[in-house]
This record gives structure tokens, sequence and C-alpha cells, in this order.
């Protein structure tokens, strides 16, 4: 907080520093330069808090232009990330547009009571839950068995070429992906519909059923993603000291012993702090996916917290109650990640924080 | 290493290579299909479905398409925003980052702290939204970038990437009279093209493919950028969804020119990904890692 201020009162000074700037900055004092300075207090730790007020007003007038650099970015988060986390406030009024944010009414916990009363609720979260779950189970895996199998290749060029071929799917957007989908599902004239109709089977309405939602939503996560996904297992196992290899040989283990005493080892705690990531978004399952592939007969198993949000306020107006169940999103995604991250210290793991 | 030249080992690769291209043929399939049945004509899409090669070429598809300029200008928008959205992005993404780099700048824990905990919680869909209205950026090509021009996580990408450039460098040009505005554009941009390559890169797709901002804040339908057109094109208008409300008399899009819209939507990305795919392996990981 005492950043903002400062930033603040930096501002407010009247600057003669258009002048200064590109002529000689004075150095800091007993001839040191910064960089040693910024040593010397990290070797004293504890001392890194200025020893008197004189010291630090010097310090944060020297890096003024630093703090210029950091204003538009620091407005940005402010007006764009952290407004809204106290626009959540919302939830606990009855928000009518035209009154705004001052006008309108207190209710309390009203929306959250209802949110709780609601059948409807239920089933979004079993959904919510069972796209999550399936995330973990079908998805997570699925790029730490690519990254071990790649790293198994000897020839560079193969490795490149597919490396090249399946991060792609990664930089199209979900309309491309469901598009293509679309494309291929469709009962009239579908790829996978006229297979199957050429192979004697009878033709699924894959794009308009219930069964068939999830497997779709998975297939295309998996699609898109498992490819891109490699590329930090990537990193992490390229850090392995190959000695480890080259002594395990010697002990005669094979390729299948040295993955999973040497590699897997060496990237579990990048393993672990992913998962941590992951299940914080629990909730965060891609609106625009789910919401892309969802339609009037599949309804009941596609919408998710996130398309609910979206269609009760956006189209049924109810901007309170539809806050009130993104704020329940959000602070679950929060309480999960701090308990998974306190799992993870405990069993002896880094966390993300 | 070596190859591992036992009977196991060999039996093991020819395994792991077999599977590996499986799944990166895989992959690709669904985009040569996609691509060879835009360029050939409807009846040969009927009789012959498996396409992956077109017998017949025809650029009926793409001449149909390109009959009025509504596809033109949807491409022109998403260009648009995707050019300033990219410059502005990365403007701000390495002046915030630069700062955050500099070990002598106060309060940069707790400016980092609240940059990271964004990625943690968020106020959600509807508080974003009335913040920008309240800004009065409905309808205007703002909303798809303002809202979304730091990436918290380019964002620290970045940073660590700056962090890594020795503070030597920063501090000679300092004595020589560099001011820090200097340093970052003439010194320590300079050093870090793959990074810039790489993150401008991951801007620019994610401008490309804004959908979630446009059908959010942009009611006037011919503000739409491409992604917005092609979900209508071959979704909404083949009847599919919400079919009541369509008029049945009109005969759903071709799957060819479908298919045509697709690559058309995903040229752009196509052109540029070759060129700069060596470049984000490599600066990703350095700025992941090192967390």
């Amino acid at each position: 907080m005492m950043s903002r201020t400062t930033i603040v009162s930096i501002m407010l000074r009247p600057s003669s520093s258009l002048v200064t700037q590109g002529q000689p900055q004075p150095l800091p004092r007993k001839g040191r330069t910064s960089m040693q300075h910024a040593a010397a207090t990290e070797i004293k730790q504890g001392a890194a808090k200025p020893r008197s007020s004189s010291e630090l007003k010097r310090r944060l007038w020297r890096n003024k232009w630093l703090y210029v650099m950091i204003l538009p970015g620091i407005l940005y988060f402010i007006a764009f990330k952290y407004v809204p986390m106290f626009g959540l406030t919302i939830a606990f009024q009855d928000y009518k547009p035209h009154w705004g944010f001052a006008g309108s009414e207190w209710v309390g916990l009203k929306h959250f009571e209802r949110l709780f009363t609601e059948p409807d609720f239920m089933k979004i979260l079993t959904n919510t839950l069972l796209l999550f779950g399936m995330n973990l189970l079908f998805y997570f895996p699925i790029p730490i068995l690519l990254a071990l199998m790649l790293n198994e290749v000897r020839i560079t060029f193969f490795k490149r070429f597919f490396q090249t071929l399946v991060y792609l799917p990664h930089f199209m957007s979900w309309v491309i992906i469901v598009s293509i989908g679309f494309v291929m599902l469709t009962m009239d004239g579908g790829i996978i519909n006229e297979m199957l109709a050429y192979l004697g089977f009878e033709k699924i309405n894959f794009l308009l059923s219930t069964e068939w939602f999830r497997p779709t939503y998975i297939i295309q996560v998996i699609w898109r993603e498992a490819g891109w996904g490699t590329i930090i297992y990537l990193a992490a196992i390229a850090s392995v000291d190959p000695q480890l290899y080259e002594a395990a040989r010697m002990d005669g283990a094979g390729r299948l012993r040295q993955v999973w005493h040497i590699t897997l080892p060496a990237i579990r705690s990048v393993i672990i702090i992913l998962l941590i990531l992951k299940i914080g978004d629990v909730l965060e399952l891609g609106f625009e996916h789910v919401y892309l592939l969802l339609n009037s007969m599949n309804r009941d198993v596609a919408e998710i917290i996130d398309t609910y949000v979206y269609t009760a306020a956006l189209q049924q107006g109810q901007f309170s109650y539809s806050t009130a169940i993104g704020f329940f999103k959000s602070f679950i995604g929060l309480v999960l990640v701090v308990l998974a991250n306190k799992l993870a210290k405990r069993m002896g793991e880094e966390g993300v924080y | 290493m070596v190859e591992d030249r036992t009977v196991s080992g060999r039996v093991f690769a020819a395994v792991n290579y077999t599977l590996l291209a499986i799944i990166a043929l895989v992959t690709v399939l669904p985009f040569l299909h996609v691509v060879a049945g835009s360029f050939t004509t409807s009846a040969e899409m009927a009789v012959k479905k498996f396409i992956l090669f077109p017998t017949v070429w025809s650029f009926d598809a793409y001449k149909f398409i390109f009959s009025t300029n509504t596809i033109f200008r949807a491409m022109g928008v998403s260009v648009g925003i995707t050019a300033f959205g990219t410059l502005f992005s990365m403007l701000l993404t390495a002046l915030m980052a630069y700062g955050l780099s500099r070990r002598d700048l106060d309060g940069r824990r707790g400016i980092m702290f609240l940059v990271v905990f964004t990625m943690l919680f968020s106020g959600g869909l509807i508080p974003t939204f009335l913040v920008v209205r309240e800004l009065g950026m409905i309808d205007s090509y703002l909303a798809l970038i303002v809202p979304a021009s730091i990436s918290a996580f380019n964002l620290i990408i970045m940073r660590n990437f700056f962090q890594n450039i020795p503070e030597g460098l920063e501090e000679s040009a300092k004595i020589d009279g560099c001011s820090d505005f200097g340093i970052l554009f003439r010194i320590v941009l300079p050093l870090s093209m793959p990074a810039i390559a790489t993150l401008s890169l991951f801007y620019a797709v994610t401008y490309w493919n804004t959908y979630l901002s446009a059908i959010l804040y942009l009611n006037d339908s011919l503000k739409w950028p491409i992604q917005v057109l092609l979900r209508q094109i071959v979704v909404l208008a083949s009847g599919m969804d919400y079919s009541s409300d369509l008029d049945s008399t009109v005969p759903p899009p071709d799957q060819t020119i479908k298919m045509a819209v697709i690559v058309v939507a995903t040229l752009p990305i196509l052109l540029v990904y070759p060129f700069l795919q060596k470049h984000f392996a490599k600066g990703a990981m350095l700025g992941s890692i090192k967390g």
C-alpha cells in the first residue's frame, strides 16, 4: 500500500527531472554504485529496511522514472482487477443498473440463500465439478506422459517436427476448435458420422446429445492443450543432470526404470505446482469453450457456473444474483488453492507461494 | 545420450516413435480435412466424405464468402485489434516488468504480490463488465483491448527474463548517463528479443482469438471481429441452435463454405506460427522455469 501512496506523492511533486534526463545521474553516496548498494543491503538482510526516512525518500526520488514506468500497469491492475473485486459487493445488493452501485439497496445474504436453495444450482455445480474431475483425470496426466515419451526421442528432427505439429492447436481460438468439431460431427455430412454410416453404424447426433457433450468437451480440451502442456515439463526434464542417467545405466537400469527413478522424481515438484494451479482453476473450465458447445438440447449437462452467470446477468439482468454465484466460485477456487498448497508443503514440496 | 542398443531398448524406441507419430497425425488431421474440404466443390464433398486431399479443385467456397464485404470487414477489425492491442500490451508489460525487475525498487514485493493475487482470485465476469460499462467502452474497440491489456502471466515471464540480464550492463549505462527509460529501450529490450517475440505472439494470438469480450461489449454487428462472425456462420446460421428463431427457408451454409471461413479465420495464425515457433518454445521456458 505504501508504494501506491509514494507513487502519488512522486507524481504530485513538481519535477525538474525532464531536464536531468539524459545527463549523468549523481552517484549514490559514498561512491557506491546502486548495484553494490543493493548487494550490500541484501547481505545485511535485516537492514534492508531504510535506516531513516530521508534515505528512503532519496531512493524513491532516484527511482522516480521506474515508478513512472510501472504506473500505467498499476492503474490497469487497479481498474480492471481490483475495482471488480470490490465490485463483488454488489452480490450483497439488489443492483439496479440505472441506480448504480451507490443507489442500490443492500440485501445481505439474500442472493446466497437463493443460491443454495435453487434446485438448478445443484445441477450446475454438479456439471461444473464433473467437468473439473474429467480435466484432472483425463487431461492432466497426458502432457506429462507426452513429455516423458518425447524425452526418449533421440532424433532431433523428429522431436522438432512433432512439437511444431502438436503445439499448433493451442493457438487456435475455441471458436475455431469448436467450429472444426462442428463440421466434423454434424449429422449432415460431417466426416465422423459419414464414417459411422460407412461402417454400418447408426449416425449419432453428437452436438445435440446429452451423453456426448462431456466426451466431446474433454477430447477438444486434450486436442487443443495436451501438446502445449508439455513445454513446461520438457523444460524441467532438460535441467536433469545427464550424469544421473549415466550412473543408472551403469547399474543396469533400462529405459523405463530410468524414467521411473530419475525423470519422474526430477519433475515431481513441477507436476505438483501445476496440479495446485489446476485445482485453483477448479471452476475455471473455460467459459468460451463450454459456452460454444452449449445449446438448448444439451443444457442439462452442459450448463456450468460460468455460462449460468453469463446468461443470468446479461440476458435476464440478474446482476446481483449472478455476481453472488461468481463470487462463490472465485472464493471456492481460492480456498482450494490455499488448501492444496498447504498440503503440498506438508508433504515437503515447495508449493506455489 | 547414446541410442540404447539392447533388444528391449529397440522395441521401446519403436513403440515410442510409432505412438508419437500417430498422435501428431491425429492432431493435424482435422485441420487437413477442413483445408481440403474448403478447396473442393459441394458435390465432391457429398460423394467423397473422407476428404484429405481435394481431387476436384474449386474456389467456389472462397468466391462465395468474399462476394460480400462482411468477411473483409471482420478481418479488418481483427487485424486492427491485434496490431494495436499487441503493441499496447507489449508497451505496458515491458514498462511494468522492467520497473519490477529492478531490485532497488522499493515496494516491488508488494506490487508483485498484488499482481500474483489477481491470478488466484478475480472479481469475475459481471463486476468487470460493469467497470467496462462505467468507463463508457461499450461498443468501442477499446473494450476489446484495454481490459485485457496486461496478462499477469506474461508480465511475470517478462520480469524474470529482465532479471536474468546481467545488472552490470545497466549499471555501466547508468554511469555513462543513461536514464532509466534509456536503459530499458536501448539496452534491456534489444537484449530481450526472444522474450519479446514470444510474448508478442501470445498477445497477438489472444487478440486475434478474442470472442468473449466481443460478445460482451459489442452490440453492433458491424463491429464484429472474425471470431464472432465465424461462430455465426458455422453454428448459428445452420439452424442448430435456437432453431425456432431462424428462418427455415434459408438453406444453411454449405459444409465447404463453413470450412472456407474456418480456414480464413485460421490463416493469419498459420502464417506467423512457423517463424515464431522456435522463439516461443525457448522464451516460454526461460521465463516459466525460473519463476
